[in-house]
């Protein structure tokens, strides 16, 4: 069982070089290695589940083993694998989500389709042409050109989230959460022939990366503080901790607060907390499968993970009904403000998925401020609850795009041969050209409500509203009256988006032909979906609070003891404090409220109408549509800079003048050097020499050919001539002399 | 008898007339005829030393080879001369100057 921890993040891992290197051209094969891989991790993932919570003191005598790994001055790194509690819960929700996600990939990405005629890979596929009868198409989805590359990506996230989720310490933690920053990034800009999806890949990367330059200072800071990264010796026994205790010197923090923000900071580029949200939403560029794998399995999911990894070192020194530490206090105001924040962007966005994306975004914010407040239970329940149903609403969400793509090819009928397909053109993500579909889709209708139910909290039934009166029961108890509050309202807003989503989808009247022609989409998407839909539901019912009226009666709280064990020590003992009905009355009344209101506000919208909401609300409205105008405010704060310091400064400047400046004066001074000695010694002296020798012999030869006159004759008399000459000669100085 | 000058100043003549012809001449014929005449006066001086000097000698041969050897050269020459005039039309020897530089 030890050993079998290893092995969960193995074949996703091996899908990848599967397909990348072997798989590639066939796409049945590829996606049968990649879902495989999935399915093995799910399966190893599932057996060590079963093997966590029927091991008595799991806290204690954790699954999973250690080996050496780098020698060090003193020893050896130790890395390692480790399913505690903690782990044992994320492990569950990421290999089921995983699985279905992968399931979903195959229909969402068109296996099956044929191969568009305009298709081009890294731009989404266009839809093919099919021969009907003699001059008449008929235009259908078609298959992603990229289709293996699709799923060997997203293997390889896989494999990142289970490294992270395995891992028995920070680094190889670490190391998985750098993997799936560049996961996030290729996947985001998978149809990179789009610029907004490459600049949103781009702004994805390096938003992240702003937190995770923290979160690695924080690692090292960690390491020098507790010669350790494992979560036993660094987090969690009494000699590291008590080192961490001391003062480090810097704005009266600790060590482990100090390492806690840190650490946290990273945290908040990963699950898109307020100053770097700004990622997420457009981290919507890529395929829904991708969106709903960021937001509900991996991406953002690690984040929190994180966070609630290193409630040790935030909550060291802090007891059961103290004023909270400066850590915590970071944590619990940066959670609160963004879920308020994102809630209310939510409201305003017209866009299917942004409303998740800002929904997400709002979610995670009860996570930390849950943590922020010390509600570690309520915090991991609603990770895993919040897993469930938001990556049941990204698949639901795509499944409706998917669906309106059907049929807005479908709403153009039979087309000539020849040109273009006419007819509108309507954006399948505009939730304002939706409507309807309630009947058009109907597996997709009762699993998205069962997602947007327990997104907004419906009492009783759904997990989101155990998960979430948790926390607000949390912030209450805690006696954080402001938090509270705020947290309510985002709850509020939250129901109320959330309603306004599945009104303005599902129900009253279609308002395109494209949402009347929708259709409900193969099985491979369906069934994730059902599957999902049913943890929607089902996994709040492992934490019902015992103290809750009626149901508490026959609820054993199994999450409550079995993540409780992971408290840290000192904050044992307080555990059930006996909860006012207060909070548990505000989630009622905000979520009814919320989605009474909603579908109030949103049930007769007709096609072509502007929101309801624009005009009571005015200005305010348009700014919340614009995000607040952050996104707007970092651009020319950053981006802006950035791109003069490289295009102007850089390379204009530095570059193009001065560096290029000094080389060319270099290459200029050599020119001219060369040049001088051209003219006065190779053409003066070496030339002129050479030119003589050849002019010299070619005028001598000129004047020697005038003697060859071809009479033989005058050669004849010269010759006569020429021996009586040498005879006399030759007689005068013999005979005479 | 005549005394041996006689025959040396004749040769030596005719020597001189043969020069003058092969330089003088225009006509390639008249050249080679000339060239016939200065081989002639060298057999005369042949001829004339092996009668007076050296009687015992059997120095006629000397002469029969410069007979035969004037008359290949003889053939030769004219069949250049009636090649060169097919070509060219000319027998001059001034015209002949293919070889001027």
């Amino acid at each position: 069982m030890d050993i079998l921890v290893w092995f969960i993040p193995l074949p996703p891992l091996l899908a990848f070089f599967a397909i990348v290197l072997y798989s590639n051209p066939r796409k049945a094969l590829s996606h049968s290695i990649a879902i495989g891989g999935a399915l093995l991790s799910w399966l190893m993932g599932m057996i060590v589940f079963i093997a966590a919570i029927t091991r008595p003191d799991l806290r204690a005598h954790p699954i999973g083993s250690v080996i050496n790994w780098l020698p060090v001055a003193n020893g050896w790194f130790q890395i390692g694998v480790r399913i505690d509690p903690l782990s044992a819960v994320v492990l569950f929700f990421v290999v089921w989500t995983v699985l279905g996600i992968f399931l979903y990939s195959v229909g969402y990405q068109n296996f099956g389709q044929p191969a568009g005629e305009h298709d081009h890979p890294g731009l989404p596929p266009e839809g093919a042409a099919i021969r009907v009868r003699k001059g008449l198409t008929h235009h259908v989805m078609s298959i992603e050109p990229l289709y293996s590359r699709f799923f060997a990506l997203i293997s390889l996230f896989a494999f990142a989230m289970l490294l992270l989720v395995v891992s028995d310490n920070l680094l190889t933690l670490y190391i998985g959460w750098e993997i799936m920053g560049f996961c996030s990034y290729a996947l985001i800009g998978f149809w990179y022939g789009k610029k907004s999806a490459r600049d949103a890949a781009i702004k994805a990367f390096l938003t992240t990366r702003v937190g995770d330059m923290f979160l690695f200072i924080g690692l090292i800071a960690l390491y020098v503080q507790t010669g350790s990264l494992s979560y036993a010796g660094s987090l969690e026994s009494s000699a590291a901790l008590a080192k961490l205790a001391a003062p480090a010197g810097f704005l009266g923090l600790t060590w482990a607060g100090l390492i806690g923000i840190l650490i946290f900071i990273g945290v908040v580029g990963k699950s898109a907390q307020f100053p770097l949200h700004v990622w997420l939403p457009d981290a919507m560029e890529g395929p829904t499968p991708v969106s709903a794998m960021i937001h509900a399995a991996t991406m953002v999911s690690a984040g929190v993970y994180l966070a609630i990894r290193i409630f040790p070192l935030v909550t060291l020194g802090w007891q059961q009904g103290a004023p909270i530490t400066a850590a915590m206090t970071v944590m619990a105001a940066i959670g609160t403000f963004t879920a308020l924040f994102a809630a209310s962007i939510a409201v305003t966005q017209n866009d299917i998925k942004r409303v998740l994306a800002y929904s997400t975004i709002s979610q995670l914010g009860f996570m930390i401020a849950a943590l922020g407040v010390g509600a570690y239970v309520a915090a991991v329940f609603h990770l895993m609850t919040h897993a469930f149903f938001k990556g049941l609403l990204f698949l639901g969400s795509g499944s409706v795009i998917h669906g309106m793509e059907h049929g807005a090819m479908h709403a153009q009928g039979d087309q000539p041969a020849e040109g273009h397909p006419t007819g509108e053109h309507v954006d399948p993500q505009d939730m304002f050209n939706m409507g309807g579909l309630k009947d058009r889709m109907p597996i997709t209708f009762w699993t998205f409500l069962a997602g947007g139910m327990a997104l907004s909290g419906l009492p009783l039934v759904t997990a989101g509203f155990w998960s979430k009166d948790e926390i607000l029961a949390g912030a209450f108890n805690g006696n954080h009256l402001l938090i509270f509050i705020v947290l309510a309202i985002s709850a509020l807003l939250t129901a109320f988006y959330t309603m306004r989503q599945i009104t303005l989808t599902f129900l009253g009247q279609p308002r395109t032909e494209a949402a009347r022609h929708a259709q409900e989409n193969t099985r491979t998407m369906t069934i994730p979906l059902i599957v999902l839909a049913v943890f929607a539901v089902a996994a709040g019912w492992v934490g019902i609070p015992r103290s809750f009226p009626g149901l508490g009666a026959i609820s054993s709280n199994p999450l409550e003891s079995f993540v409780g064990t992971m408290i840290p020590a000192w904050l044992e003992g307080h555990a059930d404090v006996a909860g006012s009905s207060i909070p548990l009355l505000t989630s009622l009344l905000v979520s009814l409220l919320g989605l009474y209101v909603g579908y109030m506000v949103y049930r007769k919208v007709d096609a072509g109408a502007e929101d309801p909401l624009r005009r009571p609300l005015g200005a305010w409205y348009a700014w919340a549509q614009n995000r607040y105008g952050i996104d707007a405010l970092y651009h020319t704060l950053f981006v802006r800079p950035a791109v003069w310091l490289s295009e102007v400064f850089t390379y204009q400047i530095l570059d193009k003048k001065i560096i290029d400046g000094i080389l060319e004066g270099i290459a200029r001074g050599t020119l001219g050097l060369g040049s001088l000695m051209r003219r006065f010694i190779d053409v003066a002296l070496v030339n002129r020499a050479g030119d003589l020798t050849g002019s010299g012999v070619r005028g001598l030869g000129g004047e020697m050919r005038k003697a060859q006159t071809g009479k033989v004759q005058q050669y004849m008399l010269l010759a006569v001539l020429l021996t009586v000459l040498v005879g006399a000669v030759l007689f005068f100085i013999l005979v005479r002399a | 008898m005549i005394p041996l000058s006689w025959y040396l100043i004749f040769a030596a003549l005719l020597f001189c007339v043969g020069l003058f012809g092969v330089m003088a001449r225009r006509n390639a014929v008249a050249v080679l005829m000339s060239i016939e005449l200065m081989l002639n006066a060298v057999n005369v001086n042949l001829l004339a030393f092996w009668r007076y000097l050296y009687p015992d000698v059997q120095a006629q041969i000397f002469v029969v080879i410069v007979l035969a050897a004037a008359a290949a050269e003889a053939v030769i020459g004219l069949a250049l001369i009636i090649s060169v005039y097919r070509r060219r039309k000319t027998v001059f020897a001034d015209d002949l100057t293919l070889l001027k530089g």
